[in-house]
């Protein structure tokens, strides 16, 4: 058995969400082969060598791929991707582009966001946003899956000494370009690899009332989320968003502030280890799921708790 | 031009599922069914091109068991003008819609097909992607904005850091984000008049596609309940605790 896991990356650094990847790639068991798929990746290429674990480095370095096209970017995996016995990519929005793309090319069905390896061929996942946890067996001869990070400890960036291998297949179908892209500036810690999270909800009021919420998370070394309403309300741009539409997290710490906790949200955010919820209605439903509740008024909550921590 | 709406009968978004004792799957008796949120948006959108002038018809499609056709109604009460349901009574892989969608393509030839980027229910986010690799077309998926121009379309993305903005060749298929629009609600004169809209029902053998599935659900089960939490008095209280219970901070 091989198994083909796909970089996640910006042509610059390779993303955490590979290290995941990589880790459930170990516990299928076999042998790990990385595809650096991009343009002048060479630095992703070979930070993926030296990960644990990784026995290959497959590079395609072509101006087709520089911003992960699934037009093009899908014919070279699935045409590669014919030798290997599984093909892994992360749940990420690259991830979850591609893969289908690359599932249906190769004409298999595709399992998507697994939280756990139970055998090579037989994978655990959350439906119904995370309200039943189905386990599902795939007797396709290529695996096609793409992987919820939070469900998996992310293998060493080090230790590894893989080949890299050139890769010259260029595939551009030329039915999609590049025009533009917006990304938002953060000197926060990424959403999803945080180990402690602070997210506001329609509560906060307005997107001004949100400098509470970083304050605390700069002096607890946390990032910043928010619910679907906040998001839709204007109050913080849309990648902040914590949910079953949104990014999935499961840090050590998750505050939750002005935040009711409907369905949607706690999709995304109740494999946390400990949640805490601050809200002045007391029957908020996300006082269910929260380890530690406070009934009292944010605006008063916050900023004690930010002098206390 | 022609667009080709997808949509799918699911489970209320605002239904708390149970898991059936049996673990062969979750509690769908008796439960209130709706058209898939992202969907609702798919519609919206495909109106929305007809309203400006870019589109001249909308087709509707469902792939599901005969009750879908209330969501086709539904659809086109808010403006799609005729209606296919692809009926099936089995639970069908993302694989199998897309490449029951695919024969449906073939036979409409639409310039345009918009789906929702996930449904509720299966949460797998794979059938646009599917339909898009099978029918050779670009894909936008998790629109947030859609602007056809000539015979190429724009697609702002709703990605991981930020927004992507591709240009895709048509025809092309788009998949929609929650951020795209906010549907309308249908009137009543409407849902009246949608009763006497076309409605064509097709099945997977007629359209020569093969349902068969790689994927098998072994089992269904509800996920570990979390143990009941304390509140706390004060943020003194909670901030003793956070050190020196949970020793998080």
């Amino acid at each position: 058995m091989t198994i083909l896991v796909i970089a996640e990356h910006d042509n610059k650094v390779l993303a955490p969400a590979t290290l995941n990847t990589v880790a459930a790639a170990a516990k299928i068991g076999g042998d790990i082969h990385v595809l650096v798929a991009g343009q002048g990746a060479g630095p992703v290429a070979e930070a993926a060598a030296k990960i644990a674990g990784v026995s290959k480095v497959l590079n395609a370095d072509n101006a087709a791929y520089a911003h992960q096209l699934p037009e093009n970017v899908a014919p070279l995996v699935a045409e590669l991707g014919k030798n290997y016995s599984h093909i892994l990519a992360a749940a990420t929005s690259n991830g979850k582009n591609i893969l289908p793309r690359v599932a249906a090319a190769l004409d298999v069905d595709q399992i998507s966001e697994i939280i756990s390896v139970e055998s090579a061929d037989t994978f655990k996942r959350p439906i119904y946003a995370g309200n039943a946890i189905a386990t599902v067996q795939s007797t396709a001869a290529i695996k096609v899956i793409t992987v919820r990070a939070t469900g998996f400890d992310p293998v060493a960036t080090e230790g590894g000494s893989a080949a890299v291998e050139a890769v010259g297949a260029a595939h551009d179908a030329s039915t999609s370009s590049f025009i533009s892209e917006e990304l938002a500036k953060s000197d926060r810690p990424e959403l999803t690899a945080a180990k402690i999270v602070v997210s506001g909800g329609r509560g906060m009021q307005n997107g001004d009332n949100f400098k509470h919420l970083y304050a605390l998370a700069d002096k607890l070394g946390a990032a910043v989320g928010a619910s679907r309403a906040a998001v839709d309300a204007g109050f913080v741009p849309n990648d902040m968003q914590v949910g079953q539409t949104g990014k999935i997290v499961a840090p050590q710490l998750y505050i939750a502030v002005g935040i009711s906790g409907a369905i949607q949200h706690l999709a995304g955010m109740k494999d946390s280890k400990v949640i805490v919820a601050i809200n002045k209605d007391e029957e908020a439903p996300i006082f269910q799921v929260a380890d530690y509740g406070l009934v009292a008024d944010l605006f008063e909550a916050v900023p004690e708790l930010e002098k206390l921590v | 031009m022609k667009v080709l709406v997808a949509v799918k009968r699911v489970v209320d978004y605002n239904v708390k599922v149970r898991v059936k004792a049996d673990n062969s799957g979750v509690d769908l008796a008796n439960v209130k069914m709706s058209m898939n949120p992202f969907c609702e948006i798919a519609v919206e959108e495909a109106v929305r091109l007809k309203e400006k002038g870019v589109a001249t018809e909308i087709v509707v499609v469902s792939i599901g068991p005969t009750t879908a056709q209330e969501q086709l109604r539904t659809a086109l009460a808010l403006g799609a003008d005729r209606a296919i349901l692809v009926e099936s009574a089995e639970d069908l892989t993302s694989l199998a819609v897309a490449k029951l969608l695919k024969a449906v393509v073939d036979k409409e030839q639409p310039q345009l097909v918009i789906l929702g980027k996930q449904a509720i229910d299966s949460d797998n986010n794979q059938t646009g992607q599917m339909l898009a690799a099978l029918s050779g077309y670009g894909q936008g998926t998790f629109a947030s904005k859609v602007e056809v121009s000539g015979d190429s379309v724009a697609v702002t993305r709703e990605i991981d850091g930020g927004a992507q903005t591709v240009s895709l060749k048509l025809p092309a298929i788009v998949t929609t984000d929650l951020r795209l629009n906010e549907p309308r609600y249908a009137s009543l004169p409407n849902i009246m008049k949608a009763k006497k809209k076309p409605l064509e029902v097709l099945t997977p053998d007629a359209l020569g596609v093969s349902t068969a599935s790689t994927n098998k659900t072994l089992k269904v089960e509800a996920p570990a309940a979390r143990s009941a939490g304390v509140k706390v008095k004060s943020v003194a209280e909670l901030v003793e605790k956070l050190k020196n219970e949970a020793k998080v901070i």
